[in-house]
């Protein structure tokens, strides 16, 4: 296998893994991991390559959010197949199309991990793609690398969850709503489905229960779910100049988001008059809504494009130079980034591709130059600490970054007190 | 029905059923080939995995027959079979998951023994309309009337007002959108956009091991040979006449003292009892149901795949959605990007050069071959068969 060479732009990325950057900067040959060593349960490992699978909607409705994970988890693995690979193995990739039909989804996890026997898949978006895989990971014993921020309640050991589970996203931000923007009542929408549900109920058991302790004015005034695709928010709005809310608490996703924020300004709510915190709102929708429609607000997210640390600046780089200048990258983007990296790091630190091994190895892995920061893998649930930072859209269609949690949030994907 | 016994009452029983199965030989060498294909070709020729998706697309082939006797036969196009094939499934997705949510396995759930979906909805007691799903016995009893219910309620008022063709065709979409949109909406209830998903044993037999997985298509196949068989026999009968004739020449049949809407409203229930076994024995092999095989997409697929096979042959619906399913596994795992292209493209060769579908092509292509190969080796009834091959016009008397 190829020696490593510090190439330009890669070093960053060679050092990823502090526990192992003597494995990783070393040089790796497969000869050291005969194929029958590293790979005991009959999974596509061959002594110069290793065969993954990759499991996104590139056509219908959610193709349009789910190409950038495409896209980046593509990135990962070309330069780590540039470093010398896995273990001394080129990475190959069997794609597969999951059509934003959940039984399609279904149908393809099973061909990939029981006709192709793939290593592993880095896959899904929306929550009702994981739960319909989920069933035959688990049964056939295969892991899935699944970046989308999520609703939480949920740590299986065939899942490394690469976004933040509800209570990250949450708390933080509305602990920070409530110091910095001197929120005290909040009013939370959603569309309707699990994931803004289950952050509602996070978000009002920390307002009732926590934020209602330090200051008794906290309250919810109202809480609302409209059906996917809904576009006609005027009621919603006449709702919300009625109450004043100090803050807007927003969960809406997909195509809604563009005729929410466009109503909002034409109703004359701009952030001048109004606070409102989104944890739904990346730069890829920001894309379609048009920065001038959403200057001011803010969102509560790990990552976002205009990061300034170095390692974010290169992944940027890279990433326009793989994609074209126009492209932007979003929270989970980049979390579907780091899928490939922190399978690598499960690999080497396991010295072996069985899946319970690699599972095993999980915990505790380290990427201290990921684009959003460093960030390590919880030990027993196989999610990723990480820094909750608040982002205030600009009219150009990314983000300011104005705060920044200062510890690693933990996660916690069964909260106490909040199921 | 009697008229008919005592038509035949010189000729045995056998031969009267036979008649009703198969009409000819023809029948019975397409059957026999389809039940050769789905019980021994297949399971051969392909892995656990394969005959699985298999077993799946056989699951549409049961809405595509519902199909091709309420449309294709009677005249009346519905694009809301998804509607019941949905029903049939969540029936079965209900009991399955009622199993799947013992004290034991949901204990780490805020109220144990009741379905996940629930427990994160807030909901802390079993709804009332969940206890009937506790029971297979009710479970099956329902899969297998409350789509017959529901269609009756469907089609008694649009039927007796008169109301047709496209006007029918678009309040069955709608009603399907309704069922999808009041299946989001009630999450705590029937699991959202997610579905109602992880189901895993049937009365305590594990249904994702391959062995169960082989069991089930075959259980399948066998399901829907029976329903070929029974399709046959009540198109064959007086009443499937008159709904042919009711589709060509609503008014004559209508003068000559039928009341055409009991019989439309038969066979639109009949359709959609049958598009629900399809959804029931969807949900055992796939082992999830959700929302998304209900909606208008879905259900205009279930007209292609009709389409596709021929919207007058009952084989022809089978081999339909079996093609359709296939080509779409197969262009999609080619090119994952383009297949959708690939797919379309094909539809529109099929619609202009095959408006038929398979089976026209078989008509038209196919069958003069065998034709003449059987008369080859069977010289001496040529002319029998060939009248056989006719539609029999003495019999619509």
């Amino acid at each position: 296998m190829k020696k490593q060479t510090n190439k330009p732009g890669m070093g960053r990325l060679v050092t990823y893994c502090s526990v192992l950057s003597a494995l990783a900067l070393g040089n790796i040959t497969a000869a050291e991991y005969p194929t029958s060593e590293v790979n005991t349960t009959g999974l596509a490992v061959y002594d110069d390559k290793v065969i993954v699978g990759q499991l996104h909607s590139v056509t219908g409705t959610m193709a349009i959010s789910e190409t950038g994970s495409v896209e980046a988890e593509r990135l990962a693995i070309k330069q780590i197949n540039e470093m010398g690979g896995i273990l001394g193995r080129q990475i190959e990739i069997v794609q597969e199309d999951g059509a934003s039909d959940w039984p399609t989804f279904a149908e393809k996890a099973k061909k990939l991990i029981i006709q192709d026997k793939v290593a592993c898949v880095f896959g899904c978006w929306t929550s009702a793609s994981r739960k319909a895989v989920l069933p035959i990971f688990e049964k056939e014993n295969n892991m899935l690398y699944y970046p989308t921020f999520y609703e939480g309640l949920e740590a299986s050991k065939n899942v490394v969850y690469t976004g933040q589970e509800a209570t990250q996203q949450i708390i933080w931000g509305l602990d920070w709503a409530y110091e910095t923007l001197g929120s005290r009542t909040f009013y939370l929408i959603g569309s309707d489905y699990i994931w803004p549900r289950t952050s509602h109920k996070i978000a009002r058991n920390h307002i009732e229960r926590v934020l209602a302790k330090k200051d008794p004015k906290c309250k919810v005034v109202g809480e609302e779910y409209y059906p996917l695709g809904h576009t006609n928010f005027r009621s919603l709005i006449n709702k919300v100049k009625l109450k004043k809310p100090d803050l807007l608490f927003t969960a809406v996703v997909g195509g809604s988001n563009v005729a929410w924020y466009k109503q909002l300004k034409a109703a004359g709510i701009t952030a001048a008059k109004q606070d409102m915190l989104t944890i739904s709102t990346t730069e890829d929708e920001l894309l379609g809504i048009g920065g001038e429609n959403a200057e001011g607000f803010y969102a509560s997210m790990k990552y976002y494009q205009s990061l300034t640390n170095e390692n974010n600046i290169e992944f940027v780089k890279a990433f326009k130079a793989e994609y074209g200048e126009d492209s932007v990258i979003g929270d989970v983007t980049q979390a579907a980034y780091l899928g490939p990296w922190i399978w690598k790091a499960a690999v080497e630190k396991a010295g072996s591709f069985d899946i319970d091994k690699i599972h095993a190895a999980h915990g505790g892995i380290e990427l201290p130059n990921a684009p959003e920061g460093y960030v390590r893998v919880h030990d027993t649930n196989q999610h990723l600490w990480s820094r909750t930072k608040i982002g205030k859209m600009l009219a150009d269609g990314q983000f300011e970054v104005v705060a920044v949690s200062e510890e690693l949030i933990e996660p916690d994907p069964f909260p106490e007190g909040y199921q | 029905m009697m008229n008919n016994l005592q038509k035949y009452s010189d000729s045995s029983m056998g031969k009267f059923l036979f008649e009703r199965f198969f009409k000819n030989k023809e029948g019975v060498i397409g059957f026999a080939i389809i039940a050769v294909i789905l019980l021994v070709l297949f399971p051969v020729i392909f892995s656990t995995f394969r005959l699985n998706m298999i077993g799946k697309y056989l699951c549409y082939a049961f809405v595509s027959l519902g199909l091709v006797m309420c449309w294709g036969r009677a005249g009346i196009l519905s694009l809301g079979q998804g509607l019941f094939f949905g029903l049939g499934g969540y029936c079965m997705a209900m009991f399955l998951k009622l199993e799947a949510s013992d004290p034991e396995s949901t204990k780490i759930q805020t109220t144990p023994g009741i379905p996940d979906f629930m427990d994160w909805n807030q909901i802390t007691e079993l709804p009332a309309m969940w206890y009937p799903f506790k029971s297979l016995s009710l479970t099956i009893l329902l899969i297998l009337t409350l789509p017959a219910i529901l269609a009756y309620i469907m089609s008694v008022f649009y039927f007796k007002g008169r109301v047709t063709g496209v006007v029918f065709a678009i309040l069955t979409q709608s009603m399907v959108a309704c069922a999808w949109y009041f299946i989001v909406g009630n999450q705590g209830l029937f699991g959202g956009i997610n579905g109602i998903t992880d189901l895993k044993t049937l009365k305590g037999w594990d249904i994702r091991t391959e062995e169960a997985q082989t069991t089930l298509y075959f259980v399948c196949c066998v399901l829907l040979l029976i329903t070929i068989l029974l399709s046959r026999y009540i198109m064959s009968t007086r009443l499937g006449r008159v709904l042919v004739a009711q589709r060509d020449k609503e008014m004559r049949v209508r003068f000559s003292g039928y009341s055409i809407t009991s019989f439309k409203i038969f066979v639109f229930c009949l359709a959609g009892v049958v598009s629900a076994i399809g959804g029931a024995m969807f949900t055992l092999q796939v082992g999830f149901m959700s929302p998304n095989l209900i909606g208008i997409k879905p259900s205009i697929d279930m007209v292609i795949f009709t389409a596709v096979g021929g919207r007058e042959s009952l084989l022809g619906a089978v081999y339909g959605a079996l093609a359709v399913n296939a080509a779409k596994t197969a262009f999609s795992e080619a090119y994952p990007n383009l297949w959708t292209f690939i797919y379309g493209a094909t539809f529109i060769i099929i619609v202009l050069f095959l408006p038929k579908g398979l089976a026209g092509l078989y008509e038209s292509f196919f069958k003069p071959q065998i034709l003449k190969l059987i008369s080859k080796f069977s010289s001496k009834k040529t002319e029998d068969s060939d009248d056989n091959l006719k539609p029999t016009v003495n019999d619509a008397k």
